[in-house]
């Protein structure tokens, strides 16, 4: 939908890169036109945000579903959608069809299979799918055991300026493990693998970025050894990129007790001290992108036992209040919130959004960042409720939210 | 102590010993028994008390109670089992109960809603218990939560084995017994387990059960057959399995369990029981005259040499299959008495029913 007449948001406070501050946005052509001290011209649309936070839409970086309603309740505008759909995201034809599926007010970002049914083998064809569509490069929801393969692709992506989306777990120490080897699988009898499977698989991918030069975005980052990895090869310019989802600063192991099939994740959730471990990362910087990982999953797939039921959470909704939490706990300001929620996953996909800047389109949410409300699963917007923070109380909500400057409703 | 003489085995809601335990449904407030972990010292105790009279009885030429007439047990076994079942089937069949065994195949419960379905299927048919093997862990109590009966778990996956640990205690406690070293509890005691720790559920009941009766658990396996961080739960590990059984006052052989195992674990079963084979030298490093344990079934020649498995004095590992019966009457009598209506056991019982996590 083409924005019909230039809209002026005012009397908010802006989340700009370099901090809050007071002020509102004009917007015209789905572009932003002003920010800061704006004034509405003659016939120009006048939105109050009466002193809410004026802020970008989200840019979720990895997601299993096009869920509209939860993605427009999380505040998202845009999400990169995972190439591990049905039928795989492995053809540009494909591609081209799933850009288009949330328009006009979401925009998908489809990530190409970096192999043809994400079996790890044959790369895909990579160059149609970009030009089809596609934002990036994913491995999906795993790791590409061969090293041989993953060099290949990586010298591709890199050729094709493309980032390359990976999942850090080696396969074969991971086997047929649902939970991270420590106390509570051991209680719960739960198969395991050691936690450093994620720091073996970072190594090595962080070896062949080297060689290559390609962007390799780490999806998920969750153990203090991998996080050290990623640590080192950012102060050795190493361009690698690490992300988290909610669900690995918020819990540990703990919450798998009496076999929560909705804590079952990829990877694991992890020890306590890992978890400490990831907001540190988070404070200093190691990690760019917080997500959600919006994978939402029915019964069918969730109210089985603990090994057998599938995994992942429907996050969408509660990755901006989760991630709030963060900057009420002092560990980040507002800016670098949303600098990790929508600036740099838009700057690892090369799209023009993801902050308050003339010229960039206009994905706008106002946010009220101290609004408390509950996480139920029987109020949830997303396809399946499938949360592990059910019941918990929350802060922050998006109250408005604008897609290339229109109205989401 | 428990009394010598014989005890009445009709009314088992008459027990002498409930002085000793609170009073009636206090005694054990649960509606299922899922897991050791979930029990209280007295709790278990009070299991064992209840299971004498069972014991008695078993011994006598006229086997039958009318405990449970009426009363429909289904033993929904989707893994394999022999002993087991047929323990259970045994003894719900001596309390005068109607037992129905449904031998479902692993292939068809790995399916989605099936096992939820299953569950919902057999609380429809109104069993008045339900006892549940299952080859993952979680699933008995994925059903529990969906059926209004008590359940009974019979091992889920590596997870929790709770009547084979009670019966275990139970058979110790009657061989300590029998060589009037016996006490109420094994405060004192030394057991080592050693074999498959890692995919063993007997192994995780037998710890937690022995420690909470107060003994000292050392757990022995080869490192990778030992799960990570198991020393939390309190044990002492070993790898070395003359260092564990130095001084041991009880051995309890567990077997490989290949079934469970992805990927090879142990080069063969003879280097196996090179270096963790319980042979007659070997319990000579043991306390003088220490128990041996298995609670089945046996490898001869792997964990445990037939001239050990077979010693009259020492080996108890029959005498384990024999309170098995006794244990499962015991726990079959004590989650059926609010269906019953036995006095003292009207309240509402803690657990089952809809959990507040899916």
């Amino acid at each position: 939908m083409k924005q019909p007449r230039p809209l002026v948001i005012t009397n908010g406070r802006l989340v700009l890169p370099t901090g809050v501050t007071d002020g509102g946005v004009r917007i015209v052509d789905g572009n932003i036109d002003a920010v800061g001290d704006v004034s509405a011209a003659d016939g120009d649309e006048q939105v109050d945000a009466k002193g809410r936070l004026i802020a970008p839409g989200l840019v979720d970086l990895g997601v299993f579903a096009v869920d509209k309603p939860a993605f427009h309740f999380g505040g998202i505008t845009r999400a990169a959608l995972m190439p591990d759909q049905s039928p795989t995201l492995d053809l540009p034809a494909r591609i081209n069809f799933i850009a288009k599926s949330g328009k006009p007010d979401l925009w998908v970002h489809p990530l190409a299979a970096a192999t043809r049914g994400l079996a790890g083998k044959e790369l895909a064809e990579i160059a149609l799918m970009r030009e089809a569509g596609a934002r990036g490069i994913a491995t999906g929801r795993q790791w590409i055991a061969d090293s041989g393969t993953m060099l290949r692709l990586l010298q591709y992506a890199a050729m094709l300026d493309l980032v390359v989306v990976t999942h850090a777990e080696d396969a074969a120490l991971v086997g047929d493990a649902v939970a991270t080897a420590g106390e509570m699988a051991t209680r719960l009898g739960l198969p395991s693998a050691p936690a450093e499977a994620e720091a073996l698989a970072v190594a090595r991918d962080i070896a062949l970025a080297e060689i290559t030069g390609a962007r390799v975005h780490f999806r998920q980052v969750t153990t203090a050894a991998a996080l050290a990895l990623v640590r080192a090869a950012k102060k050795r310019s190493v361009p690698v990129t690490a992300g988290v989802t909610p669900a690995h600063f918020m819990l540990s192991d703990l919450a798998t007790g009496n076999f929560r099939s909705f804590a079952k994740l990829s990877p694991p959730l992890r020890s306590e001290a890992d978890r400490h471990a990831v907001v540190e990362a988070i404070a200093d910087s190691t990690i760019d992108v917080i997500a959600s990982g919006h994978d939402p999953r029915g019964a069918e797939d969730k109210r089985l036992p603990f090994a057998d039921a599938a995994p992942g959470m429907a996050g969408a909704e509660s990755l901006l209040a989760m991630t709030l939490t963060l900057v009420r706990d002092g560990v980040i300001d507002m800016s670098r919130a949303f600098a990790m929620l929508a600036a740099k996953p838009a700057e690892l996909l090369g799209v023009n959004a993801g902050s308050l800047e003339a010229g960039r389109e206009a994905d706008i949410a106002l946010v009220d960042p101290e609004k408390p409300w509950i996480i139920k699963r029987e109020a949830m917007a997303a396809s399946a409720s499938n949360t592990p923070f059910d019941g918990q109380p929350a802060q922050g909500r998006v109250t408005a939210l604008y897609k290339g400057g229109v109205a989401v409703a | 102590m428990r009394p010598s003489d014989p005890v009445l085995m009709t009314r088992s809601e008459s027990s002498p010993f409930s002085g000793r335990f609170p009073a009636g449904s206090l005694a054990f407030p649960h509606r299922d028994l899922l897991a050791i972990a979930q029990l209280e010292r007295h709790e278990i105790l009070y299991l064992l008390e209840e299971a004498e009279q069972w014991v008695e009885l078993n011994r006598q030429s006229a086997k039958r109670s009318d405990a449970l007439a009426g009363l429909t047990i289904i033993n929904a076994f989707f893994e394999n089992s022999t002993r087991t079942l047929l323990s259970f089937e045994i003894a719900g069949k001596r309390l005068g109960a109607d037992v129905v065994n449904m031998h479902a195949a692993q292939s068809s419960v790995k399916k989605g809603e099936t096992l939820i379905d299953t569950a919902i299927t057999l609380n429809a048919m109104r069993a008045d218990a339900i006892v549940i093997r299952h080859g993952s862990s979680g699933a008995v109590e994925l059903i529990a939560s969906k059926v209004d009966c008590p359940v009974l778990n019979a091992g889920d996956g590596s997870h929790e084995h709770p009547t084979q640990a009670l019966l275990d205690a139970l058979a110790l406690r009657h061989a300590l017994d029998s060589r009037g070293e016996g006490s109420e509890d094994f405060s004192g005691l030394t057991v080592t387990i050693c074999g498959d720790i890692m995919h063993s559920r007997v192994a995780r009941s037998n710890l937690l059960c022995l420690q909470a009766m107060g003994a000292t658990v050392r757990l022995c396996a080869p490192p990778a057959l030992m799960p990570a961080g198991i020393e939390a739960m309190g044990a002492e590990v070993f790898h070395d399995f003359e260092a564990a059984l130095n001084g041991s006052d009880v051995v309890m052989m567990l077997r490989l369990q290949n079934e469970r195992m992805s990927g090879q674990f142990v080069p063969s079963a003879a280097e196996y029981h090179y270096l963790y084979g319980l042979t007659k030298d070997r319990l000579e490093r043991a306390a003088p005259g220490a128990l041996v344990m298995h609670p089945g079934p046996m490898n001869r020649g792997v964990e445990i040499d037939s001239d050990v498995a077979d010693l009259l004095d020492r080996s108890i590992i029959t005498r384990q299959v024999e309170m098995g019966v006794a244990i499962r009457m015991a726990c079959l009598d004590v989650l059926t008495r609010r269906r019953r209506g036995v006095e003292g056991w009207q309240d509402e019982p803690r657990g089952g029913g809809r959990g507040r996590w899916a």
